[in-house]
């Protein structure tokens, strides 16, 4: 089974690799960005019983920092 | 007085950290590889060194939190074993849950390298008694992911308990508050960005880190 786990900045956590990112947009000429931010996406090949606790597991104890990221799981 | 460095894979300050302990104790500290999971008996301090564990995969210092010997460390920190995290050591300690908050990629972006001006909030920690309250010293810095995060209310409380042991006295890299160093609730955790090993010979351009090692081992009993 494939996993996709979304990891993110949570809200109010400033990103400055996302506002680079944002201006730089800017710079080519594209208006309208209000804003950009960097997350991660990792891809888990996992075996078909593994419980969705140890998935969510894996993200607090390692994938995502829970400090300054949120995470989101996606069965592919 | 016994002391330790962990070494983890990436770690590349180890060996400056170890020749600023033996210096203070006059015995060359134990290099004690990651994937140990007992620290060596009898030791009064460990050091997680800077470097770039794991080359900063996933976030810095993430992987290095989670390897077999930080079970160690954990557990003896919670016993009162003084512990030292610089730079990437730092980051370590904050991913292992042995300090709070986080440290992100700095605000400007870039890789901050250079000397800069701290002023020592509190000399009253084991770690920083080598100082003066008030005090202002130069020590290196050298990492990109420096920039200090936590939410308000920890923040809050790292100033109302004295835990913020080293401030920058000028724009270094967004840090909150402009944290460069705080200590855990028990205070024998430290994490620091900057580099006081580096900065213990006049050869080094001055001997400012050298108070600390040798304030430390004072406390702990050389």
């Amino acid at each position: 089974m494939k996993l996709r786990i979304y990891v993110t900045l949570k809200p109010g956590v400033l990103d400055p690799q996302g506002k680079a990112i944002e201006h730089a947009l800017s710079g080519l000429g594209f208006s309208g960005v209000d804003s950009a931010r960097v997350g991660k996406l990792i891809e888990l090949e996992v075996a078909d019983d593994t419980a969705d606790a140890d998935v969510d597991a894996m993200c607090r104890q390692l994938l995502a920092n829970t400090v300054i990221e949120n995470y989101r799981i996606e069965r592919a | 007085m016994k002391t330790a460095v962990i070494v983890f894979p990436g770690s590349n300050c180890d060996r400056d950290i170890a020749v600023a302990l033996e210096q203070a104790t006059g015995t060359a500290p134990h290099m004690v590889w990651h994937r140990d999971t007992e620290l060596p008996a009898g030791i009064g301090v460990v050091a997680v060194p800077g470097g770039f564990s794991y080359g900063d995969y996933l976030r810095s210092g993430a992987l290095a939190a989670r390897s077999p010997i930080m079970t160690a460390v954990r557990e003896q920190a919670a016993r009162g074993l003084k512990v030292l995290g610089v730079c990437n050591g730092f980051q370590v300690l904050t991913e292992a849950g042995l300090l709070p908050g986080a440290l992100m990629r700095n605000a400007g972006l870039n890789f901050v390298c250079r000397d800069v001006a701290l002023t020592v909030e509190n000399a009253g920690t084991v770690f920083t008694r080598g100082y003066q309250s008030g005090e202002q010293v130069r020590f290196p810095v050298a990492h990109h992911d420096g920039n200090y995060v936590a939410d308000a209310e920890t923040l809050d409380q790292l100033e109302g308990e004295g835990r913020v042991a080293f401030r920058y006295a000028e724009p270094v890299n967004g840090s909150a508050r402009n944290i460069a160093g705080i200590v855990s609730v028990d205070g024998n955790v430290l994490g620091m960005m900057p580099h006081p090993e580096r900065r213990i010979e006049p050869a080094h351009g001055g001997d400012d880190g050298k108070r600390m090692f040798a304030g430390l081992l004072e406390t702990v009993g050389a």
